[in-house]
């Protein structure tokens, strides 16, 4: 708990926020193009309740921040630099395999993160984490069942999911800086038993790259942002 | 979403070797206003009909969620964005009853799917045009979901059981999603300048196909009449038109929006209003695949199946490999 607090709550609200903002949007991208019709809802689901989630952290962000600023504020009017979101929710798509691992490492992240913010004194993300909980519960499954699947199936599979793994085990320490350092032992019982399962291990550790709790991004946020915020950023002072 | 049957009449006579009482009694269900059930018999072209158009009008689900998607990862507010998302999620939901409605009669989803990458089977015209600014995305909710309701309706009351109940939850969704793109052109229309340009450029551009949703006038709809009697269509196509546009045209008066079409008027006599002519070469034209958009949603269909192959292949083979664990 004190963990939990170590960061401000405006700066916590607004990384998980970010978070959940900048992950939901890449699932967006998948829309109608997912491999199988259930696997294209289920990705839609998962999209919606990380949308969900991004609503009310930066409301509560804004709240907090006392400028005024609205969820929607946050997301359409920031510059990159100022977004706080890990560098692995902001991975581009690659295939699905990588889309997969991706979403594993990051839901099982934000499980055990939650679970601790759930008890956080900060009555308002607690609430948020405990509703939030169970919607990841089923986000953690549904990227493992896959991870195993891909990781049992075919060798092409196989070698897709393993280079998945190695993609976004690079943005792993970024997770678990600072006061989420004790969360690691945890994540990885975690990671690896699934890995296990799916026939892969835990990759050796590499140097992490870090940078995005800071505004530091990867290439990719940009892009991202110049999407998103097109429509907002040319009708500056339009109702949606 | 839905669609309209676009395929030549069947081969005459395909049910002639088949036993008089049955059919005799099926005619007699079918006119008392029976479902007919998976499992009972029936004509071979009712059969072949119903695969084409509950196919179709998967298809059409499937693709139309591709230009819909098109504005996904620029939605301009969160809440249009979480609006939409969940909204297309609901066409893809409506895809897989459809799909499994169609498996009812024997066919499989993938044998469907194969039939539309190859260009064999159709969907709504409709999703052959470009979604090219945010309010395309209002128009569609407002015209393109408020006709299909117009037709799902009536197809709530089909004579085959399994599509019935398809269309019970179906309308369900679409009548929220057509005030969901009612309220956003609303705001549209209530807005900045720009805004209620883009709101009047949508209506121009979807207004016309829109009234082609509902197929061919009924003069020159060749499988009407064979499925109005065997009740799996219970209007005709004109008649559905012309109550969308008797729908329809208040709204747009509401919305301060004018309808695209200079004929257009109130006509005491009959109560409903007179259109201008519908320019049928152009639907025929988008039928035979000539649309602006047509090449980039078969292909981004083609895509998404070919591409990820690997994936199902996987599922597949992981899924034997633990039938086979089990058994041992």
């Amino acid at each position: 708990m004190a963990q939990t607090l170590a960061l401000s709550p405006a700066e916590l609200a607004l990384r998980l926020g970010d978070d959940a903002l900048i992950l939901s949007h890449r699932l967006c991208e998948w829309c109608g193009r997912a491999p199988t019709l259930e696997v294209d809802l289920a990705l839609s689901n998962i999209g919606l309740d990380l949308l969900g989630q991004a609503q009310f952290f930066l409301n509560y962000a804004g709240e907090l921040d006392g400028n005024g600023r609205d969820a929607d504020k946050l997301a359409y009017h920031r510059e990159e630099h100022e977004f706080k979101n890990s560098l692995l929710a902001e991975q581009p798509n690659g295939d699905f395999a990588r889309t997969m691992v991706r979403q594993f490492f990051f839901s099982a992240w934000q499980l055990l993160r939650f679970q601790e913010l759930a008890a956080s004194p900060d009555g308002t993300l607690a609430a948020i984490a405990a509703k939030a909980l169970k919607e990841i519960a089923y986000h953690v499954q549904f990227a493992a069942e896959w991870v195993v699947r891909l990781g049992d199936g075919t060798a092409e599979s196989k070698r897709r999911v393993a280079e998945g793994v190695i993609w976004s085990w690079r943005f792993v320490d970024e997770l678990f800086t600072g006061e989420d350092a004790a969360l690691r032992p945890a994540w990885e019982a975690r990671v690896q038993a699934t890995l296990a399962q799916a026939g892969l291990e835990l990759p050796a550790p590499v140097r992490g790259i870090t940078g995005g709790r800071e505004g530091r991004h990867s290439e990719h946020l940009g892009h991202l942002l110049a999407e998103m915020q097109y429509v907002q950023r040319c009708h500056p002072n339009a109702q949606w | 979403m839905y669609t309209v049957d676009y395929s030549k009449p069947q081969e005459p006579r395909l049910a002639e070797a088949e036993d008089g009482a049955r059919l005799a009694a099926f005619d007699a269900r079918v006119a008392a206003d029976d479902f007919i059930e998976p499992k009972d018999w029936m004509p071979e072209a009712y059969r072949k009909t119903l695969i084409r158009q509950i196919s179709q009008h998967a298809h059409s689900e499937v693709v139309g969620m591709l230009p819909e998607g098109n504005w996904l990862t620029r939605a301009p507010s969160l809440r249009r964005k979480a609006i939409l998302l969940a909204k297309i999620q609901d066409e893809g939901g409506h895809g897989l009853y459809l799909y499994s409605a169609a498996e009812t009669l024997g066919v499989t989803r993938e044998e469907l799917i194969e039939a539309l990458h190859a260009g064999r089977a159709k969907y709504s015209t409709i999703f052959n045009y470009p979604t090219i600014t945010w309010a395309d995305i209002g128009a569609i909710g407002w015209l393109v979901d408020g006709a299909a309701i117009m037709n799902q309706v009536a197809l709530q009351r089909t004579s085959y059981g399994p599509y019935a109940r398809a269309m019970v939850r179906i309308c369900k969704e679409e009548s929220f999603h057509q005030r969901q793109g009612y309220e956003a052109m609303m705001v549209l229309a209530n807005g900045t300048a720009a805004q209620q340009r883009m709101a009047q450029d949508a209506l121009n551009r979807w207004w016309w196909p829109s009234l082609m949703m509902f197929g061919p006038p009924d003069d020159s709809s060749p499988n009407s009449a064979q499925s109005i009697r065997w009740r799996i269509k219970r209007e005709t196509n004109d008649e559905l038109r012309q109550r969308f546009i008797d729908a329809t045209v208040p709204q747009a008066e509401a919305l301060g929006l004018s309808i695209p079409d200079p004929e257009l008027k109130w006509n005491e006599a009959t109560q409903h209003y007179d259109f201008g002519p519908i320019d049928w070469e152009e639907f025929y034209a988008v039928v035979r695949g000539e649309g602006p958009t047509a090449k980039d949603r078969l292909q981004a269909r083609i895509d998404a199946w070919e591409d990820n192959a690997w994936v199902r292949e996987a599922a597949l083979a992981h899924a034997e490999k633990q039938a086979t664990k089990q058994a041992a």
